[in-house]
């Protein structure tokens, strides 16, 4: 019986599968192509009418479509149909409804109408809200669901009358979209429509008109807009615009379903390559293939260099090639890290803890891949971002802000001061381009070289940007009557503020950095810590003196990097998004100029004077501009850096049989340290036991 | 019996509400309506409209704890406290500021941090029992000593270092269970084996020498000289006397911990990926979102009155010398 149940016990052994116990995933791939990806911070929206942060893009891009997207390959990007037929057919009006033709002045300009033209035989994902009676569900059959998969689905055809009705839904203050307020001043009755169902449920607006905005027929519509706005065809391109069924709202507000979280903000409803199957923002968020997804193919062409680099392979191919995304709740970047080394991840970012283990820095700046990571097969991934982070001058601050020679010199002598090359070298492990004006790289009107060179900062030496000396600053010092850093009204250091919100234990290397670098010409900086909510506060009421912030593009043009500075966007008086409240009456002019050009040799020697403009008034110090390193594994295929594009996804493919490889090989449990730990327990019991027998046999006292 | 508990259930209400409004004033000393508003709205393009059309849908454009404007009963009525506190009672938690159901969020989070909890509780307590016991049988000896050291060394050892080390060298180095990450049903149980080892482990030390001194008062005691002097064995005076008697401040300090489970532990919730009550408090605090954190901790508090009371029922029980009255 012994030899029975021994016989039974090594069966069950040797039955089970040791290898990669360590695997996170229950369920087996089978033939499917499956990406795995993490999430930090579960997204607060998925409606694409609030959505606006990038963790709640990369799922909601991969779900709905609006009509335009860029290019996934060419460079600079530029935009294409994605539902569209074609791009929209823009025309001009006057004051008198007449249409504009030929040569006319951009002042003649009343209203400029957008004709957008939809392909025909797109279909939503399969969903509940396309069945009639599911749209009049009894308590107790919502009382019985559990998740949408409970009710038949079905589909429908996608319309023009969808854009235009996700277009009302921005408008509706109950859903509080967070371009409402940039809307309203652009599109004709946006905000009389606004006020129209300010008291209304938000179904109401599917039976209400909003006058800019008509369904001209089934797959056509036309958006009207005050004024010409060339970067609304930019705006076509993101979620707020995209198709949104009038369906899923009446579905969706079916009394017990919210207390189920059942809800549009949590499960969309679009026409995407993808739909959200499962939706736990607690443990995981699983994005599969659309069975409805409309022909799509891979781009034929792209830059010069993409063929080289295989990005051309799958040219002409239908989209999309993966089948399911898992996206598993990571908050810690440690665990996350160790189980892309693992294989469990196909793609990771990489945290300061692990940068000297991924990456190395060579002779002429450039960084390369470790050779441990080398060995895995992985790929590293760089792109300066489309985004700036700089120190703002308050301009309306006495002594650092104004228009006079002596605050002009002040800021000019901090700015070089600060040494962004080694803020960059010390707090971004190398991760970030100084910057040289408003502008990064990839923004049209950016030049590279002498010919975009800061010359109030730096100096073009052999052919490279040298930094301006600290004598030079002094000298700049000096000249705004501040010798060597003094204040004449008090003859002591120059005391300046520098408000933030990096108050952590962690932050204060980076502020003892900030003091040094003000020390070097005198000043004194005073930090004053405060949270965030105050700061934001202290911005709105111009109390603050020097502080540190960013911005990241909507979208790639230079009007949505030079609208930081216009004087009609101060924060102080009119709440808009010019932090440092800065005014120059000629950067004003040319920026009105500029705003609506297209781009041509004019704008970009416009875009050059309110460069120099700028940097001679240097109301900010230009920062740097990030670089993101991106790690992915061998297997993981088609990748390019799009920091425009959300919905990259439906063009990258996994080699799936070259994971289950590597990751087979990666994971091998070892027994071995275990076997000796109970080895040694057992041994340690021995005297254990021969102190207890002898324990018993004596006598007690 | 039946007084004891309802007179202890009716001094939990003005409990409640003290916690209730000092937990109101709290978040409304740091926070104002208007930073919750900007925290839910993004940091793009949000105007001051846009704020005050927030908070006129979420209820925040009232006053917070009385309104002047108002008559009667409304003075009081009519506020954010009442309005957004009162429904608590009745343990309607509403809607979080992002929209989701919290009854139905606490529902889903609880059972991963039980799953955490529980057992980390019953397999530590049987160690800890365990090791206190061993130490007892052999007091006066090397391999007391040896084990009070060892206690003492665990117990100065901070729990997230017992975190990192157990991921790095049981996860990523021995490869033998997943680093992080959890499931439903019985495919949670290899995501749950490390956190769990880990609890036990990092609650040995303290756990083991608090047991040892309950054990220590009760060997000394005359009725274990008599049973010894009977002619017993040590472990049968062990487990059979002095295991019984300590057993009343053991299990009386298990039972007020109990209901505390649900709440789980944010730090091992957060490098562990468990969906537990914990990180679901520290995610709201961080996003000010007042509906989460009034909910939990309301929550808390009756859970932690709930486990008093129980702790006070079990003790009469165990020891026949008390008697609720």
């Amino acid at each position: 019986m012994h030899n029975f149940f021994l016989a039974i016990f090594i069966l069950f052994l040797a039955s089970c599968d040791v290898s990669q116990l360590n695997n996170p995933y229950s369920e087996t791939e089978e033939d499917l192509s499956i990406l795995y990806s993490s999430f930090s911070e579960r997204p607060k929206h998925l409606d694409p009418a609030i959505a606006y942060s990038s963790n709640e893009y990369g799922f909601i891009a991969q779900i709905y479509e609006p009509p335009f997207q860029y290019h996934y390959l060419k460079r600079p990007y530029q935009l294409v149909p994605l539902t569209a037929t074609e791009m929209p057919r823009v025309e001009f009006y006057n004051q008198q409804d007449e249409i504009l033709s030929g040569v006319f002045d951009d002042q003649q300009i009343t209203y400029t109408k957008y004709t957008i033209t939809i392909k025909q035989g797109i279909n939503y994902q399969p969903h509940p809200a396309f069945s009639s009676e599911n749209l009049r569900l009894s308590l107790a059959q919502v009382e019985a669901i559990n998740d949408l998969t409970d009710l038949p689905q079905q589909t429908r055809e996608l319309l023009a009358a969808d854009y235009v009705y996700q277009i009302k839904r921005l408008a509706h203050p109950k859903i509080h979209s967070p371009i409402a307020e940039i809307m309203k001043h652009y599109i004709v009755g946006f905000d009389a429509f606004s006020k129209q169902a300010k008291t209304l449920d938000k179904t109401a607006v599917k039976s209400l008109d909003m006058a800019g905005v008509e369904v001209l027929n089934r797959y056509q519509y036309s958006i009207l807009i005050k004024g010409k706005y060339p970067q609304f065809r930019f705006w076509l391109a993101m979620p707020f615009f995209a198709a949104m069924p009038w369906e899923a709202d009446a579905f969706y507000a079916q009394q017990g379903l919210k207390q189920k979280n059942i809800t549009l903000d949590w499960f969309p409803v679009g026409t995407g390559p993808y739909y959200l199957s499962e939706n736990n923002p607690n443990r995981r968020m699983v994005l599969t293939k659309n069975p409805n997804f409309h022909e799509e193919f891979y781009p034929d062409e792209g830059d010069t260099d993409d063929e080289k680099n295989g990005l051309l392979k799958d040219a002409g191919k239908r989209l999309p090639f993966i089948d399911k995304v898992v996206y598993m709740l990571e908050k810690e970047t440690i665990p996350y890290w160790n189980k892309f080394l693992q294989g469990y991840y196909d793609a990771s970012g990489i945290s300061s803890d692990s940068f000297d283990q991924a990456v190395q820095f060579i002779g002429d700046g450039d960084a390369k891949l470790t050779d441990a990571m080398a060995a895995k097969g992985i790929q590293l991934q760089t792109a300066v971002t489309t985004s700036i982070f700089y120190m703002g001058f308050n301009m309306l601050d006495g002594v650092v802000g104004g228009d006079s020679e002596k605050a002009r010199k002040l800021r000019q002598a901090i700015s070089i001061a600060l040494d962004y090359e080694e803020y960059i070298a010390i707090f971004q492990n190398g991760r970030g381009v100084p910057a040289q004006g408003l502008l990064p790289p990839g923004i049209y009107g950016f030049e590279d070289k002498q010919a975009g060179m800061n010359s109030v900062v730096y100096d073009w030496v052999n052919g490279q940007y040298q930094r301006k000396s600290i004598e030079q600053a002094d000298r700049l010092m000096t000249e705004a009557g501040y010798q060597h850093g003094v204040d004449p009204a008090t003859g002591e250091s120059l005391v300046l503020y520098f408000d933030t919100t990096s108050v952590s234990v962690d932050d204060r290397p980076r502020m003892n950095w900030y003091r040094k670098q003000f020390e070097k010409i005198g000043i004194k900086l005073v930090i004053r810590p405060t949270d965030y909510n105050r700061f934001q506060e202290k911005m709105r009421n111009g109390n603050g003196q020097l502080f540190i912030w960013g911005w990241n593009a909507d979208y790639p043009d230079p009007e949505n990097f030079f609208f930081l500075l216009y004087g009609a966007n101060g924060k102080v008086k009119h709440g808009g998004e010019n932090a440092v409240n800065y005014h120059n009456a000629e950067f004003d002019l040319l920026f009105e100029q500029m705003r609506n050009m297209d781009d041509s040799e004019q704008r970009q020697q416009i875009i050059q004077k309110m460069q120099n403009i700028v940097r001679k008034d240097a109301p900010w110090v230009f920062g740097f501009h990030p670089k993101s390193f991106s790690l992915f594994h061998g297997w993981y295929q088609n990748l390019k850096p799009n920091l425009m594009a959300n919905n990259r996804l439906k063009y990258t493919r996994i080699d799936a049989a070259s994971r289950a490889e590597k990751r087979a090989l990666w994971n091998h449990p070892v027994f071995w340290p275990l076997i000796l730990a109970l080895c040694l327990f057992i041994l340690l019991l021995f005297p254990a036991v021969k102190a207890f027998k002898r324990r018993a046999k004596e006598i007690v006292q | 019996m039946i007084q004891y508990i309802l007179r202890r259930c009716l001094y939990a209400l003005p409990l409640l509400m003290g916690v209730n409004i000092l937990t109101f004033v709290l978040f409304f000393v740091v926070n104002t309506p208007d930073d919750m508003a900007r925290m839910q709205l993004g940091q793009k393009h949000v105007t001051e409209q846009a704020v005050k059309n927030w908070k006129h849908q979420h209820g925040y454009d009232l006053p917070l704890l009385w309104n002047q404007q108002e008559k009667a009963s409304e003075k009081l009525t009519e506020t954010i406290f009442y309005q957004k506190s009162i429904g608590l009672f009745l343990f309607d938690f509403g809607v979080s500021e992002s929209g989701r159901n919290i009854g139905a969020d606490i529902k889903q989070r609880m059972w991963p941090s039980l799953s955490i909890a529980l057992p980390s509780l019953v397999v530590g307590l049987l160690v800890n029992i365990s090791v206190a016991l061993m130490m007892v049988l052999f007091r006066n000896s090397y391999l007391e000593f040896s084990s009070i050291v060892l206690c003492v060394v665990l117990m100065s050892i901070s729990s997230l270092f017992y975190i990192i080390g157990g991921q790095f060298f049981i996860g990523k180095l021995l490869k033998l269970v997943p680093i992080s990450g959890y499931d439903t049903g019985f495919s949670a149980i290899k995501f749950l084996v490390l956190p769990v080892l880990i609890s036990v482990v990092a609650g040995i030390g303290s756990g083991a020498r608090w047991y040892r001194t309950l054990f220590l008062e009760e060997v000394e005691k005359d009725y274990v000289r008599t049973a010894r002097a009977k002619g017993l064995t040590e472990t049968q005076v062990l487990f059979k006397h002095v295991l019984k008697n300590a057993m009343i401040p053991i299990l009386t300090g298990v039972v007020v911990v109990l209901p505390l489970l649900f709440m789980g532990s944010l730090i091992m919730e957060s490098f562990f990926s468990i969906p537990g009550l914990g990180s679901y408090t520290i995610d709201a605090i961080n996003r000010q979102d007042f509906a989460i954190v009034r909910s939990m901790v309301f929550l808390g508090s009756v859970l932690y009155i709930f486990g008093l009371l129980l702790t006070d029922i079990s003790y009469s029980f165990v020891d026949p010398r008390v008697r609720l009255s």
